[in-house]
C-alpha cells in the first residue's frame, strides 16, 4: 500500500474547510430570499452539483479522446472515475431540484425540458457503467467506453441549452433568462458570493474525489496483476 | 459473403480503393450483400414488420384511441414503433455478421473501415425505410389518417438516418459484449434522443399542418444532430471493430 501523497492530504483538509465555509455562506451569510424563503438556499448546492456533473462528463469525454489517440490505459481510469462522480452529483442535482420544486412548483416532478434532459444525461452514464460491465477484455472495454462517453457527451450541451432554446419553467438565474419563470429571482451581492463560492467548493470536492478514485483504480489494477502472478 | 465476393471484387483491386468511385463501389457491394442475404432468408424484415405491427396494435389498446387523441398521438406512436423495430433490425444485422465470423472476413478485406461502416448504415437504413414504407399505408388505413405528407416523409428519412447512424455504431459495440441483446436499446435510446425528439416534434407539426416557421427549428436541430452523429460514428467505428 503506497502512502497517500502529501498534496492529496493537503487537498483533503482544504476541501473540508472550503465545504464548511460554503455551508456557512449558503445557510447563514446569504440573505433569505424574499418570495421563496429558506428553500431557495438549496439553489447554491443544486447548481454546484449540476456543474460538477457536467464538468465530470466533459472530463470523461476528454479522457476518452486522449485514450483513443494516445492509447494510454491510464485515461480509462480517469474516465471511469469521472463518470462515477458525475453520476452521483447529477443525482444530487436532480434530487435537490426536486426538493426545491415541491414548494415552489407544487410538484416533485414535472416534464420540463431541463429536467428531462438532465435525467437523460444521467441515464446515458448509467448505461456507460452497464456497458463497462459487459466487456471483459480491459483494452476493448477502454475503447468502447471512450467512444460511448464521447457520443454521450453530445447531449450535455443540449441539457445546458435546454432552458435557453425550449419554452420552460425552469429559471435561468445566470445570464438573465425569462424573469416570468416560476421561481426566478435576482441575486443580491451576498447571494452571488455564496453562489460562486459553492461552485468553487464543489469543483474542489470533485478534484479531491477524482484523485482518491484514481488511486483506488490503480491499487485495484495492482491487485489484479498480483493475483495473476500468484495464480500462475 | 458470397455475394460480396462476386459483385464487390472489382472494388478491392489494388490502386482503386483510394478513389471515390472505388469507395462507393465497396459501399454498394456491402449493401448488395446484405440485401441478397435478406432476400434469401427474409428473417430480419419479417421480424421487424410483425413487431412493428404489434406495437401499433398495442398502442391502440393502450391509448384507447378516439379520433381526437389519435390525431395527436400519431407522430408519437409512429416514432416509438420505428425506434423499437429499429433496434430489432440493428441487433440482427450486426449479429448476423458476428455469428459465423463474417465480420472478421469483412475486416480482413483490404477495404477502408469507414466504407464498411457506411455500407452497414446504408443497408440498415434501407431495411428501416422498407419497414416504414409498409407501416405508413397500414397505419393510414387502420387509423384513417393520411400520412403521405411530403414534409413528413422527409422528416422520417432524416430521423431514420440519424437513428441508424448511431445505431449501427452501437450495435457493432454491443454485439461484442456479454449482454449483447439487452444492451443495445439501453445504450442507444438516451443517446439518440436528440434525433428522435426533433423528428417527433417535426412529424407532429407536419401532421397538424403548422406553418414552416414553427417546423424549421426542429428540422434544423434534426439535421445538425444527423451530421454530428454521422461524423462521430464514422470516426469511432475504427476503434470499435479493431482487435
Amino acid at each position: 500500500m503506497e502512502p497517500m501523497p502529501k498534496a492529496l492530504k493537503v487537498l483533503n483538509w482544504l476541501t473540508g474547510a472550503l465545504f464548511l465555509a460554503a455551508l456557512y455562506l449558503s445557510l447563514f451569510f446569504a440573505p433569505r430570499e424574499a418570495v421563496m424563503g429558506d428553500v431557495q438556499r438549496v439553489f447554491y448546492f443544486h447548481v454546484a452539483a449540476g456543474w460538477v456533473g457536467a464538468l465530470a462528463f466533459l472530463v470523461a469525454a476528454a479522457a476518452g479522446v486522449l485514450l483513443l489517440i494516445r492509447r494510454e490505459h491510464r485515461w480509462d481510469g480517469v474516465a471511469l472515475a469521472s463518470v462515477e462522480i458525475g453520476v452521483v452529483f447529477t443525482f444530487i442535482n436532480i434530487v435537490s431540484g426536486s426538493i426545491w420544486a415541491r414548494p415552489i412548483w407544487n410538484t416533485w416532478w414535472t416534464w420540463d425540458p431541463r429536467l428531462v434532459t438532465a435525467t437523460i444525461m444521467e441515464l446515458i452514464y448509467l448505461a456507460y457503467l452497464l456497458l463497462r460491465e459487459g466487456v471483459e477484455d480491459p483494452d476493448r472495454r477502454a475503447r468502447f467506453a471512450a467512444v460511448y462517453s464521447i457520443l454521450g457527451f453530445l447531449t450535455v450541451p443540449l441539457t445546458f441549452l435546454s432552458i435557453r432554446i425550449f419554452r420552460t419553467i425552469h429559471p435561468v438565474v445566470v445570464g438573465s433568462g425569462d424573469p416570468t419563470a416560476t421561481g426566478a429571482f435576482d441575486m443580491s451581492p451576498r447571494m452571488r458570493v455564496a453562489f460562486f463560492f459553492s461552485l468553487l467548493t464543489f469543483t474542489f470536492v470533485y478534484a479531491t474525489l477524482l484523485w482518491h478514485r484514481l488511486r483506488l483504480y490503480r491499487l485495484s489494477e495492482k491487485l489484479d496483476t498480483l493475483k495473476i502472478k500468484l495464480l500462475s | 459473403m458470397n455475394r460480396s465476393a462476386e459483385s464487390g471484387s472489382p472494388a478491392v483491386h489494388a490502386g482503386e480503393k483510394s478513389t471515390v468511385r472505388g469507395y462507393l463501389r465497396v459501399i454498394r457491394a456491402i449493401v448488395w450483400k446484405d440485401l441478397a442475404a435478406e432476400l434469401r432468408s427474409r428473417e430480419m424484415m419479417s421480424a421487424m414488420l410483425v413487431f412493428a405491427l404489434l406495437v401499433v396494435i398495442i398502442f391502440n389498446f393502450a391509448l384507447e384511441l378516439d379520433v381526437r387523441t389519435r390525431e395527436n398521438a400519431t407522430a408519437g406512436v409512429l416514432w416509438v414503433t420505428f425506434a423499437f423495430a429499429g433496434t430489432l433490425g440493428l441487433n440482427r444485422s450486426i449479429a448476423i455478421e458476428k455469428d459465423r465470423g463474417c465480420l472478421d472476413g469483412l475486416l480482413l478485406a483490404p477495404i477502408d473501415r469507414s466504407a464498411l461502416y457506411f455500407g452497414k448504415v446504408m443497408s440498415n437504413l434501407l431495411f428501416m425505410l422498407a419497414v416504414e414504407a409498409v407501416i405508413f399505408p397500414l397505419y393510414s388505413v387502420l387509423y384513417n389518417v393520411n400520412l403521405f405528407v411530403p414534409g413528413l416523409l422527409l422528416v422520417v428519412f432524416l430521423g431514420s438516418w440519424g437513428y441508424v447512424a448511431v445505431g449501427t455504431l452501437l450495435a457493432a459495440m454491443t454485439v461484442q459484449t456479454r449482454t449483447r441483446d439487452v444492451l443495445l436499446p439501453i445504450l442507444l435510446f438516451p443517446v439518440v434522443l436528440p434525433v428522435l425528439v426533433p423528428a417527433l416534434k417535426a412529424s407532429d407539426a407536419y401532421l397538424q399542418g403548422l406553418e414552416m416557421p414553427a417546423i424549421m427549428p426542429w428540422l434544423n436541430l434534426l439535421i445538425v444532430y444527423d451530421v454530428i452523429f454521422t461524423a462521430l460514428a464514422f470516426m469511432g467505428f475504427d476503434y470499435i471493430v479493431e482487435e
